[in-house]
């Protein structure tokens, strides 16, 4: 198991928390290699409350990539979403937390993902919604490296930087899954109209400060790099 | 049908904030008056007919209905799975309409042709399937259950029948009585099932919602002429109903004749009416395959 950066500690007990699972080892290095992105994303940038997990002024998060989802769980366990004695029941017939999400079981999971490919469009789709809303909030969309591969991810791509929409933002966490080699990924986002940053993936103040600050004009792509 | 399709929702659109549009290059014309006065509520994304769908979901999710539209190939088989995860295992209401079904790009090949549209989505749990026959019969069946909170295929064709009725989502209409068997005409088929079976001994049900199946209509119908002969015309590949009609009369024996598009490969070039002769799905070849379903009972 990797060390947590001593200045930007995910809290022990997310680790209590996610010790109280078992059964998706075939997942842990999905798991592993997401849980700073999210720890950051639910403790400083996403603007929700676990008290109304559907207020119309909140903002979305999407795990496009919807395998190795305990890491969420655990995160929304601990910000109040749902008891955290779910965690002991993850993956057993009585529990609500699934080897993938399930908007209508979990508070919290805006929308249901496993199938890859899918929740990138349908982010596009709640951020277009929330604009003609009049809804000032953001949708973020985690996307894996491994799940890039799916041909839906780059009509997503094309879509949402030709459309500037600017309250998406997809965090893109790069742990070497892909088998095919994917290059420079910022830079293939930033030619359909994106603007991107690249970040070590388990530098919190670093994902901060990316995810914090999107561009007010084009959507926003920050790659997180996972070299453990 | 398809400007139908484009006028009823746009008259939707102007008292239902919640209607939106996804299109995928097609048909984009007749959805112009309502992208002028609704430009955030209409969008056509290019040809990415997965990305339309899932986005779709992700606009139900923000509690918009919904309205995917392609030709039915591109719309139904290219997206199945985004049908089937986004709206269906999710349960969000949502509504995909095709242009095009069975061979009416009849020279274009069968990339262009949608004859699996309507067996391929009754696998679906929860799906809702919608054969008008009619301009006017989309009009009155779309207004009704645009907005049930269900995913609904409304699968429109160039053929239909000159006749509006006065359909009911989730009914069969009785047409016609008889005692040798009852007809299930489906959507566009009814005319042609109508000269078919004139002055042979059968009733005559007009069916326009596939799923759910008014299954209890068709055993009333055919418990009152005392038959169990039940015979099947579809403008879909042939016997996408046969389940429905198998689970409807339960552990009674039954006679079924299904009648439809063939499951080969079509590779001849023509109009619809010309594939419909082909493959004996015009009047006569309808009339001769019952006639002699009549004479083996």
């Amino acid at each position: 198991m990797r060390q947590t950066d001593p200045m930007s500690p995910i809290p022990s007990r997310i680790e209590d928390l996610m010790g109280l699972a078992s059964g998706d080892e075939k997942h842990d290095p999905s798991t592993r290699s997401t849980l700073d992105v999210l720890w950051v994303l639910y403790d400083r940038i996403l603007r929700v409350d676990p008290r109304d997990p559907r207020a119309e002024d909140r903002d979305r998060f999407v795990l496009s990539k919807g395998h190795g989802p305990l890491g969420l769980y655990a995160i929304l366990a601990d910000k109040g979403f749902f008891p955290a004695t779910e965690l002991s029941r993850f993956l057993t017939w009585d529990g609500i937390l699934g080897g993938h999400p399930d908007r209508n079981r979990v508070p919290g999971v805006e929308t249901s993902t496993g199938s890859l490919g899918h929740g990138f469009p349908i982010a596009i789709g709640m951020a277009l919604g929330m604009r003609a809303k009049g809804i000032d909030r953001r949708v973020i969309v985690l996307i894996g490296d491994g799940e890039a591969n799916e041909g839906s991810v780059w009509e997503s791509a094309l879509l949402a930087g030709d459309l500037g929409l600017a309250n998406l933002t997809a965090v893109f966490v790069d742990n070497g899954s892909s088998t095919r080699t994917l290059g420079d990924v910022g830079a293939k986002f930033s030619a359909f109209g994106w603007t991107a940053r690249a970040v070590d993936g388990r530098d919190h103040a670093a994902l901060e400060r990316a995810l914090g600050a999107p561009d007010p004009a084009h959507p926003t792509i920050v790659v997180a790099r996972i070299t453990d | 049908m398809r400007a139908q399709m484009g006028a009823t929702i746009e008259s939707l659109m102007a008292a239902d904030p919640r209607l939106a549009v996804v299109l995928a290059d097609i048909s984009v014309g007749y959805f112009e008056g309502a992208a002028a006065r609704h430009p955030q509520r209409v969008i056509s994304v290019g040809i990415m007919e997965q990305t339309a769908v899932s986005l779709a979901a992700g606009l139900a999710l923000e509690g918009f209905v919904p309205v995917v539209h392609s030709i039915a190939p591109f719309v139904v088989e290219r997206p199945f799975e985004q049908i089937k995860d986004d709206f269906c295992y999710q349960r969000l209401g949502g509504n995909f309409i095709s242009t095009g079904a069975s061979y009416d790009y009849g020279t274009d090949g069968m990339t262009h042709y949608g004859m699996g549209d309507v067996p391929i989505l009754r696998t679906l749990p929860g799906m809702e399937i919608v054969v008008p026959g009619t301009a006017a019969e989309f009009d009155a069946l779309f207004r009704e259950r645009y907005a049930d909170g269900a995913p609904t295929y409304y699968r429109l064709q160039d053929q239909g029948n000159a006749t509006d009725r006065p359909v009911r989502f989730g009914h069969l209409e009785v047409i016609r009585r008889g005692s040798a068997a009852v007809v299930v005409a489906v959507g566009p088929m009814l005319d042609r099932v109508l000269e078919a079976t004139e002055g042979l001994d059968v009733g005559v049900a007009y069916c326009t919602t596939v799923a759910p199946f008014d299954g209890a209509t068709l055993r009333t119908v055919a418990m009152e002429a005392g038959t169990r002969s039940i015979v099947l015309v579809e403008p879909y590949y042939e016997g996408a109903l046969v389940p429905d009609v198998v689970l409807t009369f339960d552990r009674e024996a039954v006679r079924i004749k299904a009648i439809g598009v063939p499951h080969r490969v079509l590779s001849r070039y023509g109009t619809a009416a010309d594939h419909d002769r082909d493959l004996g799905l015009d009047a006569a070849g309808i009339r001769r395959r019952i006639v002699d379903f009549l004479a083996d009972g």
